[in-house]
């Protein structure tokens, strides 16, 4: 187990380090120079004279990657441009929110994914199976963006169910989550389709095993045949998809934050991109693709400890 | 006379398909008494597999059980409601599979298969654990201890077997069904595991319904053996009266076929011609009719019923 | 190997029997018909500006009401359609052809190769799609063709993996070995023999790739980042609804609406087309 933590550790270290260096690649790709393309036109030339000693942009290429990798290691990720506090500071100011927006919205179609998968699988044919399966197909592909304009409208604005704006009062657990309640069901709505139709799958593919056939023929109760032998197995696909469906969550997050107003990652990212704040959206897209990158390590860490079929091989799929 | 362990009387069961009702099962009637080990030897499509799923009642939703039914130590199996059948499974009756690489389930540690199906019982973990243990040393398991943290993936085919038949014996059930359990394994393994299998039962003393197509492994170690042929027991009796002096012409054919018999060397392995009739439109008469060359008229019109006396066998011409 | 007209009548016999697939084509269908004759069917102009009658419910005369500027919300609808139809086809049909290459070098090539095009499609991977959008787009400045650029090159990894997969299994197979065998050249064997067997999944993962094209077009207009004002696209009419919302909801519905529809029709179609063809995939493929 451990030598299968340390290959895969590796091997996302490698992928970061690879995306990372792209980022960089692609500040110094722009047409003009590279103090522009940072700090953005807007910037003086005091400003860019100062940014460009500092950074040394004026050295070789291959020290300048080595001093932002210096840099990275130490937590700078540069100076806001505006404002002219700390990028990291900034950015870790505002990830709390959207790590909770996210947490809520995938803990939220977990739980009721998960279930209704199962249930779906047992009573196969059923009218809940029926409903499930058209509903979600529906429902998964929209984007989550206009499932967050539609709940605005209808639960926030017309009926006032929900508040609208903001993360709520400092402090005060149930106004935040009252204030989250719309989001993460704008993002994790359709995730609660695509859970339940993988686990039906998957469930219905491992009942058929022989296995399970061999555990009723002991006489196991049935619940822990379906709990502890056969879900046990059909949840792994979801744990992968778990890991992967992060990625697209953060995005997601993004238009649930611009929305709703709310304070997050991506509602900053989205300001710095529009206001050519580059030290930002460069710090903004690297901790995110930073956080992403060790949630699917922990997805197929998580994903090897319980199935040991896994941990064998260094086999990538 | 005592009650045998398993008594199925006049057993008949259907497959609702696509194409119409398929009699999988025509009158069955089996017994076994308690500490005796049957065989059923057939080819596949015999029947023999539905005949299991219908003795445990783990049948497919598409099957109908037609006519009869299955006793065993007196009740009537097919009258248990599902709690009351459930009880029965991996307590009374147990069961070895046929396939070692895929009926233990691969997530879980063998000690964790072998406590779980301990439930019913209330001693300790530690006790189950013991008693795991204690099962396969008797299996012939090396290191059982070790075994038991394991996981299905990392034990040969042979030894997954072996974990399949400690797993059956545990709660030393009155009636233990093998369904091929070495048909999957090779020869020098075959012998290993019917010897310990043999030895077993000595010690637990318990019925063995065994199934396989291997007759020499029936010889080996069945008491008495009934032969199947297309969801019909077309002959049955000691071991050694069917062996030696076999009465139903199929049997006959089946032992020719044997490729332990060959007396000659010779490039092609005898078979029996023809092919297995079709079980939604069965033919009128002797289902075994079209490949046997003894038929006469009556074969045509009348199906065979078995006939009495401890070598039975379903034919009109056989003689005695 | 079945005739072309044979594949097609397969196609259509099967979603006969399937009523959700046969919506979903027919969804598909009067979508790209309006789309494409939207010069036909929009009663206004879409850049038309009528400011008196701004942020009207819908009318007789504006079936959809009108935004912020009083220009028809339908018409600017059904102008929008063409932006979200040059986008699919010119990013999809990019993104697949390429993705298809890279894919085949990637399973059929040496190791040495297929390993180095795994670690890049993995990288491109790690990104959070829309935040590495918003980067690009902070650097190169917000355009339709940065959208579509964008979309290209995060979708090729996600094609180029399937065709790798389908690659892979296909290579072992015995057929091909056969080939090979006889000397055919690396280019045959990939052009006749594995191409026609990947044709089907990749058909279908297309289709299913429609929507969310189209929606991350949407979402970038909707951030100010796509289309260019005046021009009319989905998301750029969310976009204005967003900012008037309380004054009326009609632009909102009225943006949100085709999006809807396009991700049921092709989802529905697509899952239709999966199972059609899914089970021919095993018979041809042999044991999967």
């Amino acid at each position: 187990m451990l030598s299968f933590i340390a290959r895969r550790g590796l091997l996302a270290l490698l992928i970061l380090f690879l995306a990372v260096s792209l980022l960089f690649a692609m500040i110094h790709m722009m047409p003009g120079d590279p103090a522009s393309v940072i700090l953005g036109p807007k910037a003086s030339p005091a400003l860019k004279a100062e940014l460009s000693q500092r950074m040394g942009l004026d050295q070789p290429l291959l020290v300048q990657l080595g001093r932002f990798y210096g840099d990275l290691a130490s937590g700078d990720l540069g100076v806001d441009v505006f404002s002219n506090r700390e990028v990291s500071e900034i950015v870790f100011e505002q990830f709390p929110y959207t790590l909770a927006l996210v947490m809520l919205a995938i803990g939220g179609a977990t739980l009721l994914g998960i279930p209704l998968g199962c249930f779906a699988a047992i009573k196969r044919n059923s009218l809940l199976d029926r409903i499930t399966a058209v509903m979600s197909v529906a429902v998964i592909a929209i984007p989550s963006f206009v499932v967050a304009l539609y709940l605005l409208l209808w639960l926030a604005v017309k009926w006032r169910w929900f508040p609208a704006m903001g993360a709520g009062e400092e402090g005060n657990i149930a106004d935040q989550l009252r204030h989250l309640v719309l989001p993460a069901i704008a993002l994790g709505l359709g995730w609660v389709g695509y859970i339940a139709r993988l686990v039906r799958a998957s469930m219905l593919e491992v009942m058929e095993e022989n296995h399970i056939r061999t555990a009723r023929a002991f006489g196991l109760p049935e619940r822990t045949v379906i709990l502890h032998y056969a879900l046990r197995i059909a949840i792994l696909p979801t744990v992968t998809i778990l890991g992967l469906g992060i990625g697209s969550m953060l995005s997601g997050a993004l238009f649930a934050e611009i929305v709703f107003s709310r304070p997050g990652i991506g509602k900053l990212l989205h300001e710095a991109v529009v206001t050519r704040n580059y030290p930002v959206v460069m710090g903004s897209v690297l901790v995110t693709t930073t956080f992403f990158v060790l949630c699917t390590l922990v997805s197929d860490i998580v994903n090897a400890a319980l199935d040991p079929r896994l941990r064998k091989s260094g086999r990538s799929s | 006379m005592a009650t045998p362990v398993l008594d199925i009387r006049d057993l008949s069961v259907d497959y609702q398909t696509d194409r119409g009702v398929l009699h999988a099962l025509r009158h069955i009637n089996l017994q076994i008494e308690a500490g005796r080990i049957v065989g059923i030897v057939g080819e596949s499509g015999c029947g023999k597999s539905t005949l299991i799923s219908t003795i445990i009642r783990l049948l497919a939703p598409n099957a109908t059980i037609a006519a009869g039914a299955v006793h065993f130590k007196g009740r009537n199996l097919l009258d248990l409601d599902p709690d009351g059948m459930r009880a029965l499974r991996g307590n009374e009756i147990s069961m070895v599979f046929q396939d070692p690489m895929t009926s233990l389930n691969p997530v879980l540690s063998i000690g964790r298969q072998m406590t779980d199906i301990q439930y019913r019982d209330a001693s300790s973990k530690a006790e189950k654990r013991a008693r795991a243990i204690r099962l396969l040393e008797r299996v012939g398991l090396p290191d059982p201890a070790e075994q038991l943290r394991r996981y299905p993936h990392h034990l040969s085919g042979g030894m997954r077997q072996r974990v399949a038949i400690a797993m059956a014996l545990m709660t030393q059930p009155a009636l233990l069904i093998a369904d091929e359990p070495t048909t999957a394994l090779d020869a020098t393994l075959e012998v290993q595991i019917i010897e310990r299998l043999k030895q077993l039962q000595r010690d637990f003393g318990c019925a063995i319904l065994f199934i396989s197509h291997h007759l020499g492994v029936i010889a080996e170690l069945c008491d008495e053996v009934v032969v199947m042929y297309a969801g019909e027991l077309v002959e049955s009796g000691s071991t050694r009266d069917v062996f030696l002096s076999p009465r139903h012409p199929y049997t006959r054919k089946l032992l020719e076929c044997d490729p332990a018999r060959i007396q000659k060397a010779s490039r092609n392995l005898p078979v029996i011609a023809g092919k297995l009739p079709d079980l939604v439109d069965l033919p009128r008469g002797c289902v075994f009719r079209e490949r046997c060359d003894l038929a006469v008229d009556v074969c045509t019109r009348e199906q065979p019923r078995l006939d009495n006396g401890d070598h039975r066998a379903a034919c009109h011409v056989s003689g005695r | 190997m079945s005739s072309r007209s044979g594949f097609f009548a397969e196609i259509f016999a099967g979603l006969k029997k399937d009523p959700l697939g046969m919506t979903g084509l027919v969804i598909v269908v009067v979508l790209l018909l309006a789309s494409i004759f939207a010069a036909q069917l929009a009663p206004h102009d879409p850049l038309e500006v009528d400011v008196y009658n701004r942020l009207q419910s819908p009318t007789w005369q504006h079936w959809l009401g009108t935004d912020q500027l009083g220009r028809d919300v339908l018409s600017r609808v059904l102008f929008g359609g063409r932006v979200a139809l040059k986008v699919a086809l010119v990013a999809i049909s990019i993104s697949l052809s390429v993705g298809l290459l890279l894919g085949m070098l990637a399973g059929f090539g040496p190791a040495w190769l297929d390993r180095l095009l795994v670690i890049c499609f993995d990288t491109l991977r790690s990104f959070p799609t829309i935040m590495f959008a918003l980067a690009i787009v902070a650097l190169t400045g917000p355009s339709l063709n940065t959208v579509i650029g964008v979309i290209i090159i995060t979708s090729i990894p996600v094609y180029a993996r399937i065709v790798r997969t389908q690659t892979q299994a296909l290579r072992d197979e015995d057929f091909i070995l056969a080939e090979r065998a006889m000397g055919a050249s690396t280019a045959r064997i990939l052009g006749h023999h594995i191409l026609p067997n990947i044709a089907a999944p990749l058909l279908i993962l297309a289709s299913m790739d429609v929507p969310a094209v189209v929606g991350m077009e949407a979402g970038l207009s909707f951030l100010g980042l796509g289309v260019s004002p005046p021009t009319p696209s989905w998301g750029s009419i969310l976009n204005d609804g967003y900012s008037y919302l309380r004054n009326s909801p009609w632009p909102i519905l009225a943006g949100g609406l085709p999006l809807i529809l396009v991700t049921l029709g092709f989802t529905f179609f697509g899952e239709s087309l999966r199972d059609i063809l899914d089970p021919k995939l095993r018979k041809k493929g042999g044991s999967s």
